[in-house]
């Protein structure tokens, strides 16, 4: 199985990318598919800019798919991350696991959502509603706490 | 070798890369991040917290006391905050 692995300055379907799992297939059980969207923080936030580092970004999430395969028996899996600037409202990330059974699917993609976090070389920058320049998004230990419980 | 930056390391680096040639002794990224900061008050500010400065060697995550030994290309940047 080949997971669909994308990283795009432009937006996405989730439900078209989760047909295309679905279409012709009779022997999934569950697909899983989660989808990360750029908030307004209270309407203070203008849009957020997502620096990456190509190359490398592309290689960690093929590592972090490769991982998800030796651990769950995955039958699709697809990853979408976003780059470039980002409204509120806004999709930034997607990722579909689909497996026999359910708790497969759930676990794969909340695995391979905490990997990403912690791994996927993207920074996140904070343009504010009053057109000031805001901060670099800071990471939190509580997502380091997560991937870690994934030994 | 060539050094890439990137989020506020790039912005405090005033560069996104450039070529550096660091002494044979500088031999893990912990090191190359001391030769780095003793160069001038720029990167001494953009590396002050070295401890949070994550790296990696030719596109693949390194730990500070990694060999840059056969390196073509090592990027600095903060913790990555995608998802």
């Amino acid at each position: 199985m080949t997971p669909t692995l994308r990283i795009q300055s432009t937006p996405f379907d989730p439900a078209h990318e989760a047909a295309l799992i679905e279409n012709g297939r009779r022997d999934i059980g569950a697909i899983v598919s989660f989808t990360g969207l750029c908030r307004d923080e209270d309407a203070t936030l203008a849009a957020l800019e997502l620096e990456h580092y190509a190359g490398m970004a592309e290689a960690e999430m093929a590592r972090v798919a490769e991982e998800a395969l030796t651990r769950w028996p995955l039958q699709a899996l697809t990853i979408i991350h976003r780059h470039g600037r980002i409204l509120p409202g806004e999709r930034i990330v997607l990722v579909i696991a689909a497996a026999r059974h359910r708790g497969e699917a759930f676990a794969a993609a909340e695995f391979l959502m905490d990997y990403l976090k912690t791994r996927a070389p993207f920074w996140k920058k904070e343009h504010r509603a009053d057109g000031s320049v805001g901060d670099w998004v800071e990471a939190k230990a509580k997502d380091d706490a997560a991937a870690e419980r994934w030994g | 070798m060539k050094a890439l930056y990137f989020a506020w390391v790039r912005e405090r680096v005033g560069r996104a890369e450039e070529e550096i040639s660091p002494p044979p002794e500088v031999g893990t990224v912990g090191e190359l991040i001391d030769w780095l900061k003793s160069r001038d008050e720029t990167y001494a500010h953009a590396f002050e917290n070295a401890a949070v400065i994550r790296a990696a060697i030719d596109k693949a995550h390194a730990r500070h006391d990694a060999a840059i030994a056969g390196a073509r290309e090592i990027a600095f940047f903060p913790p990555m905050t995608g998802g």
